[in-house]
């Protein structure tokens, strides 16, 4: 029972195979944007159900002032024909969707570390590859914000904060006034949003700090075999998960919830991030049950993706729990300036049925699925609902920004299906060059051996 | 007095010990009722050969039956018996019940499977649980064999337990 195991080294070889597969949902991805905005441009799928949701929107402001003047103000000033506002959008959505599969690697490797996890000693090599992306997201993130903004961020247009265009017919948005601070200090409302990008950079630096920090000591580990390495590790792994708290949350406001600028909500930090846990633990799952099955990572076995399992089971319900208590609260208040959220993404037609898929996909299925014990040990059901929970969750970031920037006239279409194929495909390639980049059991750690044993 | 049971009780003092034990044991065709161990000790359960429990399915159905006990009787009663208006919603509406709904599906749940876990595992309230040995709940693992499942002999059994690493063997009877 106590002897102790040895383990070979094991390293993961980003095949010439994997690379074309790569390349070929990259090419596949460019093709179906390329063809979806030739069709969008050419006006094939426009004004589904656009006029009927207008009306729905304005009807729900009707009787509030300073929305009402936006609604006036945002059909003048939003410029983008509606095609190129739709690829605006999918950059974004994806964008902020891949990052928090980057980060969330880093997160599941921290929280292994401040919890002194014994059983996921086998399986951490993944996440932290994973944590790649986490420069290129912050690349991307501040070159596409500079991009989108005018049609994304309706709180960046200057007119909003014009005092001397205040009266029905004006652009002057009290409300956006109050709250241009957040955005703007210290310059004047409506100049350069310095605070915000600085909050943008600030975040994505120190993320990206806490991984090489985490990342060096896991790797001089496979060196020297010192225990120190751990315990550096872990202390910078508890230092970032206090910030991570913070800025996850700062994130969520920042990158998704002004968006819908007039809307707000106290749930939405944790919902971001509930949707971002969920969805990497699933797609740490899925590369795990991949790799298996290419005959990588002989030392995980059922227990290791029984836990794996449950953790994408669990936080599920969870993602649940935060998706219905925000609603929840919501429904029950009805305050116009609150239930426009739901309002738009409930009865307007191309989102409502996503918003009921959302939940059959993100707590129903998973739900089911996954709660016999069976299921969550056996890699063939892991493999089927991971990618459900990731396509769900990719939905679910779809709802959440989509309806605020296209009001009624978005859609699923080839230009998001496209978009979110040439993310995946970058995404995938980072993280699996990564992988193959340093070993991929951590023979020194001095977990290992726990997790070895690990049996549940 | 003649006794209705007899029991063989061997006593060990360590967890590597008793694990090879049970296996030799069980190999050489004693049947084993019982171990107790002050901690729980992995692999246990495999080398006794106990089948997975099924409390967990118990589990399910409570919570079924509370979903749906919840669900149909706020429908019943603030649809249909006496609608009321609360807070301007419908009298039927969904996501006002669903709190209710999953609270007594966790309460369903939970009361079942500790009541189902009481009675299978023979801690009913009225049942005095036996105790083999007190050192069982201090620091020596218990190992009770029943003489009358097992057709092998009292001495030669006693001497199994002895070669197996068995601290001490001694008999109880009921």
């Amino acid at each position: 029972m106590n002897a102790t195991h040895e383990v070979s080294d094991e390293r993961y070889i980003f095949k010439p195979e994997t690379r074309s597969k790569l390349l070929i949902l990259l090419a596949v991805g460019i093709v179906l944007l390329g063809i979806g905005t030739w069709m969008a441009m050419s006006g094939g799928e426009e004004h589904r159900g656009g006029h009927a949701a207008t009306t729905v929107t304005k009807d729900m402001v009707a009787s509030l002032d300073a929305p009402a003047t936006e609604a006036a103000a945002g059909e003048e000033h939003h410029g983008s024909p509606a095609w190129l506002k739709r690829i605006y959008t999918t950059l974004w959505m994806n964008n902020v969707f891949f990052t928090g599969l980057g980060l969330i690697g880093l997160f599941f490797v921290a929280i292994q570390y401040a919890a002194q996890a014994g059983w996921s000693a086998g399986v951490k090599r993944i996440p932290l590859a994973m944590g790649h992306w986490i420069p290129f997201a912050g690349i991307l993130m501040l070159v596409i914000w500079f991009v989108v903004k005018g049609d994304v961020f309706h709180w960046t247009h200057a007119s909003l904060y014009d005092k001397a265009s205040i009266g029905p017919d004006g652009t002057y948005d009290e409300i956006l006034d109050k709250k241009g601070v957040y955005f703007f200090w210290p310059l004047d409302n409506g100049s350069f949003p310095a605070f915000y990008i600085i909050r943008l950079v600030v975040f994505f630096g120190l993320w990206y700090m806490f991984f090489m920090w985490i990342r060096k000591e896991m790797l001089a580990e496979d060196v020297d075999g010192l225990n120190t390495h751990w315990e550096k590790a872990r202390k910078y792994s508890a230092i970032f998960l206090v910030f991570f708290g913070v800025s996850s949350s700062v994130a969520a406001w920042d990158w998704v919830m002004s968006i819908d600028t007039h809307w707000f909500s106290t749930m939405m930090g944790w919902y971001v991030f509930a949707s971002w846990w969920v969805t990497g633990l699933a797609m740490i799952t899925l590369i795990v049950s991949m790799l298996k099955n290419s005959g990588y990572l002989k030392i995980v076995n059922a227990n290791h993706l029984h836990d794996l399992g449950k953790f994408v089971f669990a936080f599920s319900v969870f993602w649940t729990y935060i998706w219905f208590s925000q609603f929840m609260l919501i429904y029950y208040a009805n305050i116009p300036e609150e239930t426009v959220y739901f309002i738009q993404r409930r009865t307007v037609s191309p989102y409502s049925w996503i918003f009921f898929a959302n939940l059959i996909l993100n707590f129903a299925l998973p739900f089911l699925l996954l709660m016999m014990r069976d299921s969550k040990r056996h890699i063939g059901m892991l493999k089927i609902v991971t990618p459900i929970v990731i396509i769900g969750h990719w939905l679910d970031y779809y709802l959440m920004v989509t309806p605020g920037v296209m009001k009624g006239e978005g859609s699923i279409g080839l230009i998001e299906i496209g978009m979110a194929m040439i993310f995946l495909a970058c995404f995938l390639w980072v993280t699996l060059s990564s992988l193959a980049k340093y070993p991929l059991i951590a023979k020194n750690d001095p977990m290992l051996q726990e997790s070895l044993g690990h049996h549940i | 007095m003649a006794s209705k049971e007899n029991y063989l009780v061997g006593i060990f003092d360590d967890e590597d010990v008793l694990l090879s034990a049970v296996e030799n044991i069980r190999d050489k065709g004693v049947k084993i009722k019982e171990v107790y161990t002050p901690f729980p000790v992995h692999g246990l359960d495999e080398a006794l050969g106990y089948r997975r429990t099924r409390l967990p399915i118990a589990a399910f159905l409570f919570g079924m039956t509370g979903t749906i006990t919840a669900l149909s009787t706020q429908i019943w009663m603030l649809g249909f018996d006496w609608p009321m208006i609360i807070g301007g919603k419908n009298h039927f509406s969904i996501p006002p019940f669903i709190p209710v709904t999953f609270e007594f599906t966790v309460l369903l749940a939970a009361f079942g499977m500790a009541g189902t876990f009481l009675v299978v595992s023979d801690m009913k309230p009225y049942k005095w649980p036996r105790m083999f040995d007190n050192r069982s709940t201090d620091d020596k693992h218990v190992m009770a064999i029943d003489l009358a499942a097992n057709k092998i002999s009292k001495e030669e059994i006693s001497q199994i337990l002895k070669s197996n690493g068995a601290s001490e063997v001694n008999e109880k009877s009921y």
